[in-house]
């Protein structure tokens, strides 16, 4: 039986050297085929008698089952071989740049008031809105600034050509009154109205334009009235603001007294950063006070009961500090290059 | 306004620094706008005299003088000053003095002649530009004196920025009435005592309009010498206030309005031709005033006349004919008290503002008329000389303000502050600043003083308290609210959420002016009449946008200007447009508006794709995505600022709330568009509406799957052959989505052929062949019975 043993050896021997597929099945034709020298033998078993067929048949099928391994082990190397080299073949420049379309992004002021309102909201103000024609009542006699009023030379007021009563708004205090009025109107009827939470961003306008001043910019009102609202409060609400709005717990926040009509006491609000290029510098940020009585009337509002205090601020102003602009101009110009950054 | 520290100091003098007062003022709401020094740091620099001044033996143009700087000991300097002169008084900078710029004066040897010391121009020192020669100091000057001393020039200039309130601060006494009681100092404040006459000579006064004018005082001075000289003190505390000197009366009135609080003129009096009248204008009345404007004035604006013309206009500006000159001998002082309503928004009204009518407006003492006057009688007889007659005070009590008591509720200081404050503390701090307290039960009766306009009602007292209590020691609180959620309707959107939506898709946001170029809106908006400002800034901002647009356009072409090939941008913003009924102003609709606008690639310029210009679908395609999951019509449209073959209304819910399109070629062209940009706006409050979802039953048998090919005229819109197909689609077709459109070789050149694949199934068992194929024929049969579509490749 020993050419059988050779047998395996020269079909290992084939099936190894066997480039591809194609090569290999010849090479398994040669012993398993039809006329394969495997089969052959097994055709001439036939001739010999029982004993020694069933002897020589064991032999033979061990024989068959080692070539049929090796063949099974030749055929996967073979498989692998081509997987890989499939594989290599398909390898990419993962350098190469991803393709598709950039985001856009929202305007630097809008990334301010968003912020704004989440962190007004995350304390319970309702972000509402307002005209921007406004009428004169609503702008200025409703918030406590009669006609000739010195009051009203400090705001240089856009008119409309052929219109006494409207006018561009000058501020978003008129806002205040209109939130007045629907708070009334809805809960009016009740033995206690709920409190009054609300902010208003806006763009407003006048005769002004510099560096510093655009006759068009934003400004965000703020409105707090209830039955035991103070100043105290209003301190407390402005300051955690700013401090949070900066990310900056050292943050010193200073409220100066002031005069706005529609307030009183009235203050301006200061902020000054311990670190970075403004280090130390008071900047003014807002202006805020506790309610004028008339302005409450004007709003359906006893003032005797309810108190409450209202804030204007400039976002335009929070944001340049906030990402170190230092133009008001290049909000209102359009340029993406400047734009693109605040993404 | 603008004031010395020294001469506020002549006033109250408190035990505070510069810095300090400056902030004290500040906290208590007179805001330190600014506060500099009256000179530069320099030292070592004193008085001198020029004893000996020969001239230099090796130099031309220098010479060696002796001074005299009150050692007993006379200093050698050499000197290249042409005016340097002896017996001249001048600053002398002393071996060892520190000059500014940190220039230090050493001895020194100058052409072989030694050198102990320096004579100073004024720009050497800093406090101004003269540098032609030495400054020249008045004769009787000490000797030896420091000159920052002898000058003053340790003084701080402050400007104050007062609020419309604090008219009561619109002087020294009154700023020194403030720091007296905001630090418990006392307040010494100059003595006004009457000048006894020494003239007849009377002047009657008549007060024709006593509501605008109650009080006014009068006095006729003669043998005045109006070209004497203003003393130095006098000019270096108007100067350091910013007012310029003119002449000595003139500097008078100036002085008394910046030491009292009250404006003053004066008349020539030969000018004058009998009573003095306070009246309103008569017809015909016409004024040359001091600023070079002849004015009519109007029948509001109060002036002062005499018997015949009117000579100024009330605590606004005097006359130009009845001035002072140089040469004016006789005069005729006023003082008087204007009430603010009659004063307030005048001035303005002629385009100018005066001192006087800044101090009238906000209110002036209307006790301080006399007292002012006899001040500056007092100032005029020392440097003018003269005699003076008594004065003519034409009074009408009724008329003048009144000061009620106003009751404070201490308990209500503490609710609306938020403090613990007691009573007798609150009593104290407003009887520092001149208020009259009186208790009364649990209130107190407060009283104002009378150069106070500001203290009305009990708010202006909680002010007051808040203000001299300090904002400072009110604490800041967390604040205590009652607590209930806020609204977070699911059917309605932020717009917060729009914006990020906008930027997700590649759009960058911008804010433009609402008010625009006029021809922006003629072109794009086809809008002969726009609404116009009265007063723009700039003739391109002259009228309100009716459409974000255009602003869109024009940022689009200022980027293209700076070479950016690709621009996507949005804008939310309001429209303003002529409305009889609009909300809630009336006359006007404010709409808010998403608009966004795409121009340049399809996509940035990348490798693997080819270069694509962005067009309708690409925009159409951002917009839907904005609606989604609702769903958008669009029909045909014509609008001025879109391509007419381009363009679309867009309807949601069956609403116009938009439009969408390519830019007009005319536009493109006329504002340097480049290649034509797609552009949308929409209603945003079509955007914000959301739909709460409703869950439906999902089919779990299979679906089948058909496509259909239809050819259709060129003509036929989609939404046309989609809206046929569904009026005939049995229950089972679920979705007929179109997903090719051809027209080319096969087709006829005026027909399009429409892929369509249809989606059928039924949630309750499998389809069969049969009613697929029935389906399929009905809709098949009906596009061809209504629109005259074919099924494609079936025959030519």
């Amino acid at each position: 039986m020993d050419n059988l043993d050779q047998l395996i050896q020269q079909a290992e021997g084939e099936f190894a050297a066997a480039a591809d597929s194609a090569q290999l099945e010849q090479a398994k034709a040669r012993y398993l085929g039809k006329s394969g020298s495997l089969t052959e033998r097994l055709k001439g078993l036939g001739k010999l008698d029982p004993e020694a067929r069933r002897e020589a048949g064991a032999a033979i099928n061990r024989v068959k089952e080692s070539i049929e391994r090796a063949l099974e082990a030749r055929r996967q190397a073979l498989r692998e071989a081509a997987l890989l080299a499939q594989l290599a073949a398909e390898a990419l420049d993962v350098t190469l740049p991803g393709r598709g379309s950039a985001a856009g992004g929202l305007h630097p002021v809008s990334r301010t008031l968003e912020r704004i309102e989440r962190l007004f909201g995350s304390i319970g103000f309702v972000a509402v809105d307002g005209p921007e024609i406004e009428t004169d009542w609503h702008n200025f006699t409703a918030l406590n600034t009669p006609e000739n009023h010195p009051a009203r030379s400090m705001h240089d007021t856009f008119y409309l050509e052929g219109q006494d009563e409207v006018l561009l708004r000058t501020h978003t205090s008129p806002v205040q009154v209109r939130a007045m009025q629907a708070h009334v109107a809805r809960f009016g009827h009740l033995d206690s109205m709920p409190e009054l939470r609300i902010i208003a961003p806006g763009r407003v306008y006048r005769v002004d334009s510099d560096a510093t001043h655009s006759p068009m910019f934003h400004q965000v009102e703020g409105l707090w009235i209830g039955e035991k609202v103070s100043f105290a409060d209003l301190k407390g609400v402005i300051a955690d603001f700013l401090r949070k709005f900066f990310e900056s717990e050292d943050l010193q926040v200073r409220f100066r007294p002031s005069f706005f009509p529609f307030t009183e006491p009235s203050a301006e609000i200061d902020v000054a950063f311990m670190s970075g290029a403004l280090e130390g510098r008071w900047l003014e940020i807002a202006g805020c006070g506790m309610v004028h009585p008339n302005v409450l009337r004007f709003g359906g509002i006893d003032p005797e009961r309810y108190t409450g205090f209202a804030f204007g601020m400039g976002p335009d102003r929070l944001t340049m500090l906030r990402y170190g602009v230092t133009d008001l101009r290049l909000f209102f110009e359009g340029d993406l290059r400047f734009l693109g950054q605040f993404r | 306004m603008q004031f010395s520290e020294y001469w506020l100091r002549t006033f109250v003098d408190p035990q505070l620094d510069s810095e300090s007062l400056g902030h004290l003022l500040t906290m208590a709401g007179l805001e330190v706008e600014e506060a500099v020094p009256a000179a530069p740091k320099f030292s070592g620099v004193v008085v001198a005299r020029i004893v000996e001044a020969e001239k230099h033996p090796n130099a031309d143009k220098l010479r060696v003088c002796k001074v005299d700087v009150g050692t007993g000991e006379l200093l050698q300097i050499v000197c290249g000053a042409p005016n340097a002169a002896v017996g001249l008084t001048v600053p002398c900078a002393k071996v060892g003095a520190l000059l500014p710029g940190d220039f230090a004066i050493k001895a020194a040897k100058l052409r072989g002649v030694e050198s102990f010391g320096m004579l100073c121009s004024g720009r050497e020192l800093g406090f101004s530009d003269d540098h032609s020669g030495l400054l020249v100091l008045p004769a009787d000057a000490e000797v030896g004196a420091d000159l920052r001393d002898y000058l003053a020039l340790d003084d701080t200039l402050y400007t104050i920025k007062l609020t419309p309130n604090r008219a009561d601060c619109l002087s020294l006494a009154g700023v020194a009435r403030e720091v007296a009681a905001l630090t418990g100092k006392p307040l010494t404040l100059p003595a006004a005592e009457a000048v006894a006459p020494t003239i007849e000579g009377r002047r009657e006064v008549v007060l024709e309009a006593p509501e605008a004018c109650p009080r006014y005082c009068g006095r006729v001075l003669r043998g005045v010498n109006a070209g004497a000289a203003t003393p130095d003190w006098m000019k270096q505390r108007l100067l350091r206030s910013g007012i310029r000197s003119i002449s000595a009366l003139v500097d008078v009135t100036n002085y008394v309005m910046l030491e009292l609080g009250q404006p003053l003129h004066v008349f020539d009096d030969t000018k004058l031709s009998g009573s003095i009248h306070v009246r309103y204008p008569k017809a015909g009345d016409q004024l040359l005033l001091l600023n070079g404007q002849t004015i009519a004035p109007d029948a509001d604006v109060l002036v002062i006349a005499d018997d015949h013309k009117p000579l100024a206009l009330a605590g606004i500006m005097g006359g130009e004919e009845s001035g002072v000159t140089l040469d004016s001998t006789e005069i005729f002082l006023e003082s008087a008290f204007f009430a603010p309503a009659a004063i307030a928004g005048r001035a303005r009204r002629y385009g100018f503002g005066s001192d006087a009518s800044h101090r009238f407006e906000r209110g002036v003492d209307f006790e301080l008329p006399r007292l002012a006057m006899e001040r500056a009688t007092r100032l005029i007889l020392d440097i003018c000389g003269g005699e003076a007659s008594p004065v003519e005070e034409a009074l009408d009590k009724a008329h003048l303000p009144t000061r009620p008591a106003v009751i404070l509720r201490p308990a209500r200081v503490r609710r609306l502050l938020g403090v613990q404050l007691g009573d007798a503390d609150m009593k104290a701090l407003l009887e520092r600043v001149h208020l009259g307290v009186q208790e009364q039960g649990d209130c107190f009766l407060v009283s104002p003083p009378s150069f106070r306009f500001d203290i009305a009602i009990e708010e202006d007292l909680v002010e007051e308290l808040a203000r001299l209590y300090g904002y400072d020691n009110i604490p800041a609180v967390p604040p205590q609210g009652s607590l209930m959620m806020l609204e977070q309707s699911e059917s309605k959107r932020s717009t917060w959420a729009v914006r990020h939506l906008l930027a997700a898709r590649g759009y960058q946001e911008v804010v433009n002016f609402s008010f625009v170029d006029e021809a922006w809106e003629r072109d794009f908006c086809a809008n002969p009449d726009p609404i116009r400002l009265a007063n723009p800034i700039a003739s391109q901002m002259g009228v309100m946008r009716t459409s974000l647009i255009p602003g869109l356009a024009a940022v689009l072409a200022t980027n293209r200007k700076r070479q950016q090939p690709r621009v996507r941008i949005f804008e939310i913003g309001r429209c303003f447009e002529r409305k009889a009924d609009g909300e809630p102003v009336q006359g006007f609709h404010q709409p808010v508006r998403v608009a966004a606008l795409a121009a340049g690639g399809a996509l940035s310029e990348q490798w693997g794709v080819a270069d694509r210009g962005v067009d309708f679908y690409d925009v159409k395609g951002d917009l839907e995505a904005l609606f989604a999951p609702g769903a958008l019509t669009f029909e045909r449209l014509s609008d001025p600022a879109l391509h007419p073959g381009r363009a679309a209304s867009v309807l949601f819910n069956g609403r116009h709330v938009g439009v969408i399109g390519e830019v007009h070629p005319i536009w493109v062209q006329t504002y340097e568009l480049g290649s034509a940009p797609i552009v949308f706006e929409i209603e945003l409050d079509a955007l914000l509406a959301a739909q709460l979802p409703v869950s439906a039953e999902i089919s779990r048998m299979p679906a089948v799957a058909r496509d259909l090919a239809l050819v259709v005229g060129q003509e036929v819109s989609v939404a046309r052959v989609l809206e046929v197909l569904r009026e005939v689609a049995p229950p089972i077709v679920r979705e007929i989505a179109l997903f090719d459109v051809y027209h080319g070789k096969g087709i006829d050149p005026d027909k399009k052929s429409l892929a369509f694949r249809m989606l059928m199934q039924d949630t309750q068992r499998t389809l069969e062949d049969a009613e697929v194929e029935a389906a399929i024929a009905a809709l098949v049969q009906h596009a061809e019975g209504t629109l005259g579509a074919r099924l494609r490749g079936s025959g030519e």
